[in-house]
């Protein structure tokens, strides 16, 4: 039989249901896994028994002929950013160190309802705030993947949910949840030869994900292909009426949906994706990336948008100003850590639990946020950001006109070294710059592997659709990853 | 614009951020290289243009004025809601004195 940790969700599910394995030995493959991967630090926290006990749960299910769920069977990593009862979850932030949630987030409960059991919680940047997942209160999260000039540099796994990355990749977990604010599921996607796709915005619920900017952050599956993204999305997908902003719309059969065909379909290249110094591997990825959808049926045509060069600025106004506000909770008071110096009053203790709480990229985002918030800078920031985000979901409405779906890289390059990027916060955000403007507009947006670099690592490409249309970029999406054929995978060294 | 020291302290101290003079003065030029880079917002022309106030349409909804309706969200679970507290007592969160 072939080793169990290499099936993906799909084949884990069938064979399942049709009694090649059982559950409990699917579990306890992954729990294995998992165990012996402490080098990637990837996990915060493991659960073996939630995932056996998921296990057992399957495996009765089958025996009494019961109605199996769409996950049954199949282990999950769960990014740290969800609340999870009787869990620890910290957003790999000292500042919620000891926190045990009293309840469990709308996506994880869904998860669960379907039958998925859970591995563990994922390391990843703190509060969903960086592109490297350097900014871990925990540890860096190590990529599986090497650069193949036998020079053993470990490398970004990407961010912010680089754990669901590196543990997707180095075959871990079959699929993880993540959450993407401005590219934090695609960008790690890309540097790790996985797929991911962000939903439209409300699709999944925000109830029980730790806030990071909340008119952005949408969770989304990471799996190691397109079809195993689609099966993952249904189950966490869906209105809740917890979250204010959950959309009230039926959740499509995206899996039975898939079709690769592009037939009739046009694909719009974004003209003003192509930005300065990049790399030549990148726009030969993205030209054979125009000829795959072209080979699957579609007609490509050139589009506009061109409030592109400023989606990224916008986005390091808004994202920060809502960071500023949603952090302001972690006050010491009602759960993580208190720093109480002798003598303190009730405005000490809170600053000096926030300054000894928080990391350093926090703490930045969240003094650029109450920045652009503060008197006298309000409207010059925030309130030109909020008219520029406005200007860039127009374009994207425009292109619609003309387009389907639009074709573009996921990242400007491939994973960095850790190290390279940390010392200067602007090259780090640079690294964003292709996934943020669909994040400002809401829309879906998937990275499927297109190939490597001359490094042998992953390449990204991105697909993103009309609000509502996940269909049409997994589609997409899967026209592209039949004909990459990426069947590359790191080489255990952990 | 710009910030000097003491600008970024005043934001630390808006921000509920203890902040040392050597971090406040480490973060003068990065916060300096960040907003500097922002500040190419200003070239856009967004007169007439409306601020985006949701990113989806979505129409706001109110629930049933229930008390109680939901029990995770209602209310009546002092115990779950004070679990985490670093300090709790007689059914409170605690804080340090406040009122002399």
């Amino acid at each position: 039989m072939t080793d169990l940790t290499d099936l993906g969700i799909r084949e884990i599910r069938d064979g399942v249901r049709d009694g090649s394995f059982s559950a409990r030995e699917v579990a306890t493959a992954f729990n294995a896994a998992v165990a012996a991967a402490k080098p990637l630090n990837a996990f915060l926290v493991e659960t073996p028994d939630h995932a056996l006990a998921a296990a057992d749960a399957a495996d009765a299910a089958r025996a009494k002929g019961e109605t199996m769920g769409s996950l049954a069977g199949v282990p999950i990593g769960m990014k740290d950013l969800f609340c999870t009862k009787g869990v620890p979850s910290t957003a790999a932030s000292h500042i919620l160190e000891g926190f045990t949630p009293q309840y469990e987030s709308t996506v994880s409960q869904r998860l669960w309802e379907a039958g998925a059991g859970m591995l563990g919680k994922l390391n990843m940047d703190q509060f969903a705030m960086g592109s490297s997942n350097e900014t871990s209160a925990f540890g860096n999260v190590v990529s599986p993947w090497r650069r193949n000039d036998g020079g053993n540099a470990a490398l970004a796994p990407g961010g912010s949910s680089g754990g669901s990355s590196s543990a997707v990749a180095a075959r871990l977990c079959p699929g993880a949840t993540g959450t993407d604010t401005g590219g934090s599921i695609r960008q790690p996607a890309a540097f790790t030869g996985i797929s991911g796709i962000k939903p439209t915005y409300g699709r999944c619920s925000r109830w029980g994900v730790i806030a990071f900017a909340s008119s952005l952050d949408q969770a989304g599956p990471m799996a190691r292909d397109v079809r195993d993204c689609a099966i993952m999305l249904e189950a966490m997908s869906g209105f809740d009426a917890k979250d204010s902003t959950s959309l009230d719309v039926a959740v499509p059969k995206w899996e039975q949906g898939l079709n690769a065909s592009l037939a009739g379909k046009r694909v719009g290249i974004p003209r003003e994706y192509r930005v300065d110094n990049m790399p030549e591997e990148i726009e030969a990825l993205w030209q054979q990336g125009i000829a795959w959808v072209k080979d699957a049926g579609a007609e490509v045509v050139e589009v506009s948008l061109p409030h592109t060069k400023y989606a990224l600025p916008a986005y390091y106004i808004i994202a920060p100003a809502e960071a500023s506000s949603n952090l302001a909770r972690y006050d010491g008071v009602r759960y993580g850590q208190r720093d109480l110096p002798d003598g303190a009053n009730l405005q000490a203790m809170y600053a000096a639990t926030r300054a000894a709480g928080f990391g350093e990229e926090v703490k930045r985002r969240i003094l650029i946020g109450t920045y652009v918030l503060s008197a006298g800078f309000y409207d010059a920031y925030f309130t030109q950001a909020s008219k520029v985000r406005t200007l860039i979901a127009q374009d994207f409405d425009r292109a619609w006109g003309t387009c389907d779906v639009l074709l573009t890289p996921t990242a400007p390059s491939a994973a960095f070294a850790l190290g390279e990027k940390s010392a200067d916060p602007l090259a780090m955000y640079l690294n964003d710059v292709f996934t943020v403007p669909s994040s400002l507009a809401g829309l879906p947006a998937m990275s499927v592997p297109g190939g490597l670099d001359k490094h042998g690592l992953p390449l990204g490409l991105q697909v993103i659709g009309k609000a509502l249309d996940e269909q049409g970029v997994l589609n997409a999406a899967l026209a592209i990853e039949e004909r990459a054929g990426f069947v590359a995978r790191p080489q255990a060294w952990w | 614009m710009s910030v000097d020291t003491a600008t970024v302290k005043k934001v630390a101290s808006l921000a509920r951020i203890a902040i040392d003079d050597e971090s406040a003065e480490r973060l003068v030029p990065e916060l300096n290289n960040i907003l500097g880079w922002i500040e190419q917002l200003g070239e856009v022309d967004t007169s007439g243009v409306a601020p985006m106030t949701a990113v989806i349409a979505n129409k706001q909804r109110l629930r049933d004025d229930v008390i109680n309706a939901d029990a995770l969200t209602g209310g009546g679970i002092r115990e779950a809601v004070l679990a985490n507290a670093p300090q709790a007592e007689h059914g409170f969160f605690t804080v340090p004195k406040v009122i002399e």
